[in-house]
């Protein structure tokens, strides 16, 4: 489909709507509807997207393979490295009061910090089962 | 709204082919987000949206696209069996039996309610500094049950990578 000219344009012209709206479902889910699983999903459709119209092999230039494995991991490390931290710290697991001085800015931290977590794992699980799709199709 | 999911559903079982029954799966689930953005949760909208019709259908059109051509969907008419009917219809009168008996919806006394939900609605607003209780209860209260959930999409992605066999594959590429 890379050769139709309206798809690759009009593909170009909505993929940074796409990521951008991702990011801000993803850093604004404390304040509006949102988090990291939607973010997530959002962050991929926009990869998935760009799959359908430049094909597979431009899409794994620009985000590889390696990136995704260490992206589907490194989420739930981040998640559960948190509630580590704060095991460190010298409370619960996952209490985040005391990540920051003032246990409100802890909170913040920590709900922001576990949403990231949350949002990588997602995208990069959604893109690589999408991308092992489209492969096994080849 | 629910008249509308109800037909979807029955297009869904009614349906031969495959792609317009991932089609009407993807309506069936934005028929069901603005269901609940009409009941005032947009959170479990906006997933539903995201999850249910965007990435379950593309995922799903993938899987339709794989199986096409391999074998040929069978179709064969089943003969009706009274015994069958039978069945159905009474498991089907018990399930609507036993909802006479759950409390009307949203009613605000149920045990369901006044369990832990009035603590949360008073202190998750300053107790995390999140405006959006959904996001306080997930992350901050429920933070074991979300972790359990990263791990379930965690495990699921890498079980689906390792049955389509392109890890496998690269791995023996790169033993040999």
């Amino acid at each position: 489909m890379r050769d139709n000219i309206v798809l690759s344009v009009v593909a170009r012209l909505l993929m940074p709507f796409i990521l951008l709206f991702a990011l801000y479902v993803q850093f604004h889910g404390e304040v509006s509807p949102g988090g990291g699983f939607q973010a997530g999903v959002i962050f991929a459709s926009a990869f998935v997207l760009f799959v359908l119209v430049y094909g597979i092999d431009a899409a794994e230039g620009i985000i590889p393979d390696g990136f995704l494995r260490g992206g589907i991991a490194g989420g739930v490390l981040l998640y559960a490295g948190i509630g580590v931290l704060g095991l460190l710290l010298g409370s619960n697991f996952l209490d985040y009061n005391v990540l920051a001085a003032d246990p409100k800015n802890g909170q913040h931290l920590g709900i922001v910090l576990i949403e990231l977590g949350v949002g990588t794992t997602v995208a990069s699980v959604v893109t690589a089962v999408f991308y092992a799709f489209v492969r096994s199709k080849r | 709204m629910l008249f509308f999911l109800a037909g979807t559903a029955i297009g869904i079982v009614w349906l031969k082919s495959l792609i317009a029954v991932v089609m009407l799966s993807s309506i069936y689930s934005l028929i069901s987000a603005g269901l609940f953005i009409a009941m005032n949760a947009p959170d479990v909208a906006l997933t539903e949206a995201a999850v249910g019709a965007g990435a379950s259908t593309v995922l799903l059109l993938a899987a339709v696209s794989l199986t096409r051509g391999r074998r040929r969907v069978e179709q064969r008419r089943t003969p009706v069996r009274p015994a069958a009917i039978f069945i159905v219809l009474v498991t089907g009168a018990a399930l609507i039996y036993g909802t006479l008996s759950l409390p009307p919806f949203g009613a605000p006394d149920t045990p369901g309610q006044l369990h832990v939900a009035p603590r949360y609605l008073a202190e998750a607003p300053a107790a995390t500094a999140s405006p959006n209780v959904v996001t306080a209860v997930l992350a901050s209260y429920r933070g074991f049950d979300t972790l359990g959930e990263v791990v379930v999409i965690f495990s699921a992605g890498i079980g689906v990578l390792f049955l389509l066999g392109s890890w496998r594959r690269r791995l023996r590429e790169e033993g040999e």
